[in-house]
Order: C-alpha cells, then sequence, then structure tokens
C-alpha cells in the first residue's frame, strides 16, 4: 500500500469510524498495525515505541503503545478514554475513535460511537462471542452505527483454521439477528502479524474477501446512501449593519450547517417551531453564492421574506416535516458520578436549541450483559434505560433512527454544567 | 450483509469535511460564548482559523478579539504578520506578554536564558482574567502529540486554568457544552481533527499568505542533539559550535529558544506539501527542543494550564 506517498488522486471524503474490544482482544495492536502499515506512524513516536518496548523487556515494538496516551493510562497499561487517531491512505481521510472496552466505561463507548458510521468489533478466535463483544454490538446499534465488521483476531493462535472463523461467524449473526443488527461483514486476521489488515498476507488464503483496509475505503460515507429531510438548526443570525455599506443594511443571514439532506436557491422552507413558510434567496458563503448545499456543510441560508428567527430554531423542508414536542421519549445513557435524580430539573441541548427539562418516567432500565429489562427508580453512571422527559420549551426533533442529528441530545446538570446524560430520540 | 454499496448521495471531500466542521464549532462558541477570544499568533494553523472565522461570520465582524500571548522572543518576521493580518482584516488584536509578567514577578525565570514558552500559561491566565473571557479558541490539532489525542474540541478548565484529563466531559455528537460558572473557562479547537497535512493542503487551496520563515531560506544554524539551532541573538553560537549556513524551513513557529527549523529547499506551499506528505519524523519531533524532556511533558504542560 503507498499510503500517503501518493496524494489524492481522488477524494474519497472521509470516513470516522470506532473500535471497540479490550486490550486483551489486542486493539491497540490493531490499530498499531493500521498506522504502522498505511505508513502513518513517524520514525521519531516509531522511535520512542521501541524505547518503552524494550523497558517493558518486550521482544519486539508493541505497536499498542502508539495508543496509550495519556501518564495515567501508561501506568496502568489501560486505555480509560477516548482517543482519536488520525490516517490518510491518499484516498480517504479515516479518524479512528479508540474506545476502551472495559465494562465500567460504557458512557465512553456511546461517545465514541455517537460520531462514527462504521465499527469495527474485535473478537479473540480463541475465545469467541462474549459478553463484551454482545456488549459491544448492542451499544454500536443504539448509537445507530449503520455498518459492523467483525474482526476475528488472533488467528495466528488458532493455526490460521477456517472452522473457527466459521463458528464464531454463524454464532455472531445469530446474535446479531436477534438485535435487527442488519449490515455485518467478517474478517479473519492477526494484527499481531499483520495478517488482511493492509495486507493480505499468505496464511488465509480460504478467505476470499476483501481486507480491512479495502472495507474501510468503500464503506459508505455518511449521509451518503439514502435520501434524507433538510434540517438546518440556526447557529447564528448574521446582521452586519456596516456603516458605509447600504447593501448590507436589510443582510440577514441564517448561519449553520446542512445537518441532513438538501437545499436549493428557490427551494420552498418551513421555519420551526414557528410554523413560518417562505424560500431560499441564497446560499452563500464567505461572499461566494452556491446554487445548493449538501449535508455536513457550514453554509449562510438568505430567506425570501422577512421572518423572525433566532439561534435554536430550525429551517426544514416542505413535506416530512419535523416534530414540535414539549415531551420526548428516549434511549438515555447516563454518564454522571451523581445519579439522575428524579425529583431535580435538567438541561436538555438538542441541536442549537436548549429547554430545561423534568423526568417523567423511567420505562425500564437495559441490563447491557443480558439485555434484559429491569425497573428501575434512578439511574447510575453507564445505565441505560428508556425514559420519557417532560419540556420547558417545545424541541424540533425526529426519531434518532431516522435522523442521528435531530434525534441525539445530551443532558447537562445546571449546578456543575457537566454533560450527564446522552439521549436518542425513540 | 456487505458494506460495499455505492454511495447514493453527494459527500463533502475531506477538506470540505474539516472546513464545514471548523466553521461550525466557530458558530458554537460565538452561539454559546458571552466573551470569547482567538488565540492568534501568526503561525500557520492560527492563521488557518482566522480564514475558517471569516467564513463562519463574514459578512459581520468576528465576535470576538484576537489575543496574542508575546514571548518577546518570536522571529520578527512572525509579529510582523501577525499585526499586518490583523489590521488587513480590521479586527481587534490584543497582545499580551511574557515580559510584563515577568515584571509583575507572577513570572520568574530560572536562567535569564530559560525557554519562555512554557511562561505562556502564567501570561494567558491573567489576560483571561483581565477581560473575562469566557473562552479561548485555539488552534490545536489531535495529532499533534499524545496527549492532545484524548482531548476535547471544548475543553473545560478550572479557574486556575487547569486541565484534568480523568475529569473532561464527555463529548457526543456534535453537541458541545461550553456552560462554565464565574471564572472557569473553555478552550475550543476547532481544528481538532486535522493533521499537519490538512492544514497545508488548506493553506494551498484557500491561497494563504505565511510569514517568510516557513519557506525555504538560508540560515545560520548549529547542529545540536539531531536538531538545528537558529543562530541568534539569543540563542548565540558558543565556543566549539560549528555554524553552518543552511538551506532551511519552519514547520513550527514558536518561541526562538526552543523552535527548530528543518533541512528544506521547500520554496512553494506545493513543494511543501509534497515534503510533508513523505516526511518521517513527527511535527513536533522534529522542530520543539521543549517535548522531548520528556514523553509526558505535554500532559504535564496542559495541565498547568497551556493551552
Amino acid at each position: 500500500m503507498s499510503a500517503i506517498e501518493r496524494l489524492p488522486e481522488i477524494d474519497n471524503g472521509l470516513l470516522r469510524f470506532l473500535t471497540c474490544g479490550s486490550v486483551d482482544d489486542g486493539k491497540s495492536t490493531l490499530i498499531g498495525r493500521l498506522l504502522y502499515d498505511t505508513k502513518t506512524i513517524l520514525a521519531d513516536t516509531l522511535h520512542a515505541m521501541a524505547r518503552t518496548s524494550e523497558r517493558r523487556g518486550l521482544e519486539s515494538v508493541d505497536l499498542s503503545l502508539l495508543t496509550d496516551g495519556l501518564q495515567a493510562e501508561r501506568e496502568q497499561g489501560i486505555t480509560i478514554d477516548v482517543a482519536y487517531r488520525y490516517f490518510t491512505t491518499g484516498r480517504r481521510k479515516y479518524i479512528i475513535a479508540d474506545a476502551p472496552g472495559h465494562e465500567q466505561y460504557t458512557r465512553n463507548m456511546v461517545t465514541a460511537a455517537s460520531t462514527a458510521n462504521l465499527a469495527i468489533i474485535l473478537i479473540d478466535a480463541r475465545k469467541g462471542v462474549l459478553t463484551q463483544t454482545r456488549r459491544h454490538s448492542y451499544l454500536a446499534h443504539l448509537v445507530g452505527i449503520p455498518h459492523i465488521i467483525v474482526a476475528i483476531n488472533k488467528m495466528d493462535l488458532v493455526d490460521y483454521g477456517q472452522a473457527t472463523f466459521d463458528r464464531i461467524r454463524s454464532e455472531y449473526l445469530d446474535f446479531a439477528a436477534t438485535l435487527g443488527i442488519g449490515d455485518v461483514s467478517f474478517i479473519p486476521l492477526s494484527a499481531l502479524n499483520g495478517d488482511m489488515i493492509v495486507d493480505r498476507g499468505t496464511r488465509l488464503d480460504w478467505y476470499q474477501g476483501p481486507t480491512l483496509l479495502d472495507i474501510l475505503e468503500n464503506a459508505p460515507t455518511a449521509h451518503s446512501e439514502r435520501d434524507e429531510a433538510f434540517r438546518f438548526p440556526v447557529q447564528l443570525v448574521c446582521r452586519p449593519q456596516k456603516a458605509g455599506v447600504p447593501k448590507l443594511h436589510d443582510y440577514r443571514g441564517f448561519m449553520g450547517r446542512v445537518e441532513s439532506g438538501e437545499i436549493a436557491v428557490g427551494d420552498e422552507v418551513l421555519v420551526l417551531p414557528s410554523d413560518q413558510r417562505t424560500r431560499v434567496k441564497a446560499i452563500e458563503i464567505y461572499g461566494t453564492s452556491l446554487p445548493r448545499a449538501i449535508a455536513e456543510q457550514s453554509v449562510t441560508l438568505l430567506l425570501e421574506d422577512e421572518v423572525d428567527i433566532s439561534r435554536g430554531d430550525m429551517i426544514v423542508r416542505g413535506q416530512k416535516s419535523a416534530l414540535v414536542t414539549r415531551r420526548i421519549e428516549a434511549m438515555l445513557c447516563w454518564l454522571g458520578d451523581v445519579p439522575l435524580d428524579p425529583q431535580r430539573k435538567y438541561l436538555i441541548r438538542q441541536t442549537t436549541r436548549e429547554t430545561k427539562a423534568a423526568l417523567e418516567t423511567i420505562g425500564y432500565r437495559l441490563d447491557i450483559n443480558t439485555l434484559k429489562q429491569m425497573p428501575a427508580e434512578r439511574l447510575g453512571m453507564n445505565d441505560i434505560a428508556r425514559v420519557v422527559f417532560k419540556l420547558a420549551q417545545p424541541l424540533c426533533v425526529d426519531t434518532y433512527a431516522e435522523n442521528r442529528a435531530t434525534g441525539a441530545f445530551i443532558v447537562i446538570d445546571e449546578s456543575t454544567n457537566n454533560t450527564v446524560g446522552a439521549g436518542m430520540i425513540l | 450483509m456487505s458494506t460495499l454499496t455505492l454511495q447514493q448521495h453527494a459527500t463533502l471531500s475531506h477538506l470540505d469535511w474539516l472546513e464545514s466542521e471548523a466553521i461550525h464549532i466557530l458558530r458554537e462558541v460565538a452561539g454559546q460564548c458571552a466573551n470569547p477570544a482567538l488565540l492568534f499568533s501568526g503561525g500557520k494553523d492560527s492563521l488557518v482559523l482566522l480564514r475558517l472565522a471569516e467564513k463562519a461570520f463574514r459578512p459581520g465582524r468576528f465576535p470576538f478579539p484576537l489575543l496574542n500571548i508575546d514571548t518577546g522572543h518570536n522571529y520578527s518576521e512572525v509579529i510582523d504578520f501577525r499585526d499586518f493580518r490583523a489590521c488587513q482584516l480590521n479586527e481587534r488584536l490584543i497582545v499580551r506578554s511574557v515580559e510584563d509578567s515577568m515584571r509583575r514577578g507572577t513570572v520568574v525565570l530560572k536562567s535569564a536564558n530559560e525557554s519562555r514558552n512554557k511562561h505562556q500559561s502564567v501570561t494567558l491566565l491573567e489576560a483571561i482574567e483581565e477581560f473575562g473571557f469566557d473562552c479561548c479558541i485555539g488552534g490545536a490539532r489531535r495529532d499533534e502529540e499524545k496527549a492532545r489525542a484524548k482531548e476535547r474540541i471544548f475543553s473545560f478548565r478550572d479557574e486556575f486554568g487547569q486541565w484534568d484529563p480523568k475529569n473532561q466531559r464527555p463529548e457526543l455528537w456534535d453537541l458541545f457544552n461550553a456552560r462554565v460558572h464565574k471564572g472557569e473557562n473553555i478552550r475550543a479547537f476547532p481544528i481538532s481533527n486535522w493533521t499537519e497535512l490538512d492544514v497545508w493542503q488548506y493553506i494551498e487551496r484557500e491561497n494563504l499568505d505565511l510569514p517568510s520563515i516557513y519557506f525555504a531560506h538560508k540560515r545560520s544554524v548549529v547542529r545540536k542533539n539531531g536538531l538545528l539551532q537558529p543562530v541568534t541573538e539569543l540563542t548565540p553560537a558558543r565556543p566549539g559550535d560549528v555554524v553552518e549556513e543552511l538551506t532551511v524551513r519552519f514547520r513550527t513557529v514558536g518561541d526562538i529558544t526552543c523552535t527548530a527549523p528543518v533541512l528544506s529547499d521547500a520554496d512553494t506551499v506545493a513543494r511543501i506539501i509534497e515534503e510533508t506528505a513523505t516526511t518521517t519524523i513527527t511535527e513536533r519531533g522534529e522542530t520543539r527542543l521543549d517535548d522531548q524532556t520528556s514523553e509526558a511533558s505535554m500532559e504535564q504542560r496542559k495541565k498547568e494550564g497551556y493551552f
């Protein structure tokens, strides 16, 4: 793989993916291997890793050292927080969210998963599908990651046997069906030796599918696969009114990012929650007019009519309108050290809007290991539950399954200003 | 069963995506913070930030002043460029200097020649207090250094400016939380997800001007510990040093006492991109004399309030 020596001929965009598994599954080694084989690790970093490996009495360079970021982790030898890594193949740029696999860090995995479009779930070929595998798969599914790759690692320790691979594959598929996980790919590999990651190696000839990197290179990026409704939460209103520049006197630009769908000049739009209709007069950015804007593009919209719009409002298009509501039902992952207190008011932030909220009910708490629904009065850190919130102000929402941008919210504790919960609207 | 489905809808190129994300972050700062500032040094990353701010806020003014913490040990080309660019944009530039902190006695150097880089933290915190800033926008990137890989895009600092790696706010989706109590503040990093190569590709695409020392030029240097130490008034050659006249450029620009140039004859952005894409040494490893001290040195400085 010629990696970054060649500059982009075709820009195949950017893919964000998540790796889940524990240190024991060889996750850090896998990431190290991806970076090393795409020539992203540079000589001085490699040198520092070699020195540390030597100090720890290891015979070869431990690629997992690359992802051990913080002093505290290096001392404990475990990954305790989400880390972001970058590499490019010349065709596509990648952002890896590296989530720790230990049970107590559900919140980290949900955090890492929230921006990913693909998840690599690592399984140790000697151990097969574990409780941890089920937990990771459920969380990836819950947070709406559309593509899952099950990487059956450490094939070198099971003599590269196809029977092991087939057995784990069928075991996983049985379980995935019960969750409703659709798109799963399976790949056998050895992160330690680099088989089937960037290079095919010579020991897995019975496997005819693509290498891990081939799968990543061709995986769909976010917003590319289906028609989406246009959603434009307004971040700021631009009213420059510069003295001496008459044409700016009436300028009112609505600044934000297209969270989903697309918009063109002339399209009819609806402003929520006020329900006013108008048309798009112009789309611009930094003095340049654009005929249209697509998902994830930050632009400024100018509208035909003088409509009262401020930060927190949402501009949507035509038919498939978002729901304006003062009550939301959601799956909630509690992230805070302090348990959710049903008596207290919290702040909910969704798109660019904030509102006070009160818990109405906890439907059930989900046991993340057995996936059983349990009754619950309160929620502690890492708990996942089905809840209902009453809202002081209306929000403009879609279901999370329909739209990951307008269906997601965070819960903020006003006494500390900490982010204490993450919700996905049902 | 297969992930190899065809893409149905157009999506952004990687550079457009990064630009768009950064604009979104800058606008969130403006939407959520009462009194932010943008840290601007005249270096390449902060020049990229300024272009992103233009894209985010024009035809309006920037909703924040530019703030520079001057160590007094900067290359004059960079300082001149800083002033020129702020003036060109017609935006307010605030400069606070480490030398003023030294006069006040809040910065005490171990020796006259000690690098002032880490002492910037003190002056920065003093400026934050003086102006009551609740957010400082910086050009740091996660690919620069290990300790930064886990940094949030909106990073919370307590009233002592401290970063606590074990007590960071979870950051989900693009729902940033910039809420702070009085005295606390947020450091926001719009180009967190960019790499050095992305920065140079963006500079090329946007045709951004840079201080001249980023491009190949002749300079007197001394080879020290595998790095090139520039010979300047602050860092004169010592007896026994072999001074060489070499063609070099700077990959990063900071305090004169701790920033080393690299051997290069890349005199255009295109040639720098070519070199960056094929380099074998990391940006900080090759050029920062201060990060080599210990593997955890950046983390230590960040805990003390370094941005």
